[in-house]
């Protein structure tokens, strides 16, 4: 695993490039993927290639499909048109035997009855259970394991949920808007977090937020969705750690948010996020009012 | 006012409960001493103490509470965890909930006590009948809270814990049963209450001990003291009953703020 320093620090290296090419993660093919609920189609032909080890963001308005994408990937979701290739072949879809596969939801979804060691070890086999006390290290939340998930801050919760989706050791992670809820210093530092232990574990990454600047501090490529469809491919070339001072950061910052403001909102479409919706959209209205 | 936690204002929140009963009882002795109440009606607090010493001396209170608290946990026992199971099961369940779920709601709608003629007729007037009643009685409040905790347990951690290759059986034990188990001790609850209510009707009807007898018989010889003495059994009972599902609350759903111990 990744306790050795000196993989660790290739692997890192490679990754600060911006072109990481890991064994480790996962290729993800989209090809040509369709959705529909009901008579409303809400992926309209989504395809996309992610290498191993990149780090993709999505991007786009509530209710444009992007976290339909995502639990399609996920295997949350099924029934959709076209293809998911995950190294080359059509084993996703069925959520439960995808073991290399971990998703990260917007509410931490820890459970509230098992204590934080507990949590982070759910799903484990018995004799790992000693990888969940050490990846709650890598999260800074070690001495907290016997506490109750009720007594913990939100930003703590979603670092034990991280924590659990590592602790699998998975080759593909998925980020379904992780730090939506969240004040934006621990964001930061959230930020920080997932692109440190990203680099030290070379997994595939896909992100999906809708915060630009999120997108751009992390992915090596941001990709917009609008009414089901990739309107935007953009990869992002800056060195990493990124920094948001930085001109080249503003101007690529600028550039998607326009592409993303070009787009009607769709407000009266149903939003198509799982989870706590009426949090969600007030953060996405926060957003678009500034 | 419930934020301060001065030694002064704890000690209030202790006492204060206390104040009206123990007021209630010093007017209650003192009316009884001047002679406003009819010991028949109602005798003086220190002569129930006395009278319910005596039948603890004798060993017949004793007795006849073994016999009151057996029936009861018995009755508890088998409706109870039927409660339970059949809970469960309709809550986890579609199918078995669209074969069984709509005759128990029909059978809840019978008052236990309306039954108490046809369990005669069924089971004579021995324990078995009594014991029928208590079952019949606490089955219900065990068996909506289950069904209801089981189908209110929060569908995004079922699909988180499920996509995190929690299944089945680990599944029922890690998420399912932890999540309905607030829902359950609510009805578990509600089924300690019943249990009580359920018992004094049946004992009082017929029986040869427990406690309902012991008021009854008490009734035929103008005992009211001893009557008295039975009534207050029942009451201490049911707090006591009360208070441990109470510790079990606080225990198993120590995790909730809620039911943490201050």
């Amino acid at each position: 695993m990744q306790i050795n320093p000196e993989e660790n620090s290739a692997v890192a290296s490679s990754a600060s490039v911006g072109n990481s090419v890991s064994s480790f993660g996962i290729a993800l093919s989209v090809r040509d993927v369709h959705k529909r609920y009901g008579e409303r189609e809400v992926l309209k032909g989504i395809s996309l290639d992610i290498r191993p080890g990149e780090f993709v963001a999505i991007v786009g308005r509530s209710g444009c499909g992007k976290s339909t994408l995502l639990r399609l990937v996920a295997g949350l979701e099924s029934g959709q048109e076209g293809e998911l290739l995950y190294d080359g072949s059509a084993s996703g879809g069925r959520s439960n035997d995808r073991h290399d596969t971990r998703i990260m939801f917007q509410d931490s979804r820890l459970l509230p009855w098992k204590r934080v060691g507990d949590n982070v070890a759910l799903g484990l086999p018995p004799h790992e259970y000693i990888n969940a006390e050490f990846v709650l290290g890598q999260v800074g939340l070690r001495e907290r394991r016997l506490e109750w998930p009720a007594r913990l801050s939100g930003g703590q919760r979603q670092r034990v949920a991280l924590a659990r989706a590592l602790v699998h050791k998975p080759r593909l992670l998925l980020l379904d808007e992780p730090l939506g809820a969240l004040d934006a210093l621990t964001r930061i530092e959230m930020h920080a977090l997932i692109e440190s232990l990203w680099r030290e574990s070379g997994f595939t990454a896909l992100l999906v937020t809708h915060d630009v600047g999120e997108a751009i501090a992390l992915a090596d490529r941001v990709v917009l969705i609008d009414e089901g469809r990739i309107t935007l491919d953009e990869r992002i070339d800056l060195p990493r750690p990124r920094n948001r001072g930085h001109a080249a950061f503003a101007a690529l910052e600028e550039k998607v948010l326009r592409r993303v403001l070009q787009q009607p909102p769709n407000e009266s479409e149903p939003d198509d996020h799982p989870g706590d919706v009426s949090l969600h959209r007030t953060v996405d209205q926060v957003r678009w009012a500034v | 006012m419930s934020k301060q936690t001065t030694p002064d204002s704890l000690t209030a929140r202790r006492i204060l409960p206390w104040v009206l009963p123990v007021l209630l009882i010093v007017i209650w002795e003192l009316s009884a001493r001047i002679g406003w109440l009819s010991s028949r009606v109602l005798p003086e607090p220190a002569s129930i103490f006395k009278s319910g010493w005596e039948l603890l001396r004798s060993g017949e209170l004793h007795h006849h509470v073994l016999v009151s608290t057996r029936r009861a946990l018995t009755g508890l026992a088998i409706g109870g965890s039927a409660g339970l199971l059949l809970g469960l099961a309709t809550g986890t369940f579609r199918r078995v909930e669209a074969v069984l779920d709509t005759t128990l709601q029909m059978i809840r709608n019978v008052p236990p006590l309306a039954l108490i003629p046809l369990i005669i007729l069924w089971f004579g007037i021995d324990e078995t009948a009594k014991i029928f009643i208590v079952a019949l009685g606490v089955f219900f409040p065990l068996y909506l809270n289950t069904y209801h905790g089981i189908r209110s347990v929060d569908p995004a951690l079922i699909e988180m814990a499920k996509s995190y290759g929690v299944t089945g059986w680990r599944l029922y034990r890690d998420v399912i049963f932890p999540g309905a188990l607030a829902s359950i001790l609510v009805g578990l609850r509600f089924s300690l209450g019943l249990m009580w209510v359920l018992l004094i009707v049946s004992e009082t009807i017929s029986a040869t001990e427990g406690i309902g007898y012991m008021t009854m018989n008490a009734r035929e010889f103008l005992r009211t003291d001893i009557v008295l003495v039975g009534i207050l059994l029942y009451a201490l009972l049911g707090k006591l009953a009360d208070v441990l599902a109470r510790g079990l609350e606080r225990f198993w759903l120590r995790w909730n703020p809620n039911y943490a111990s201050a």
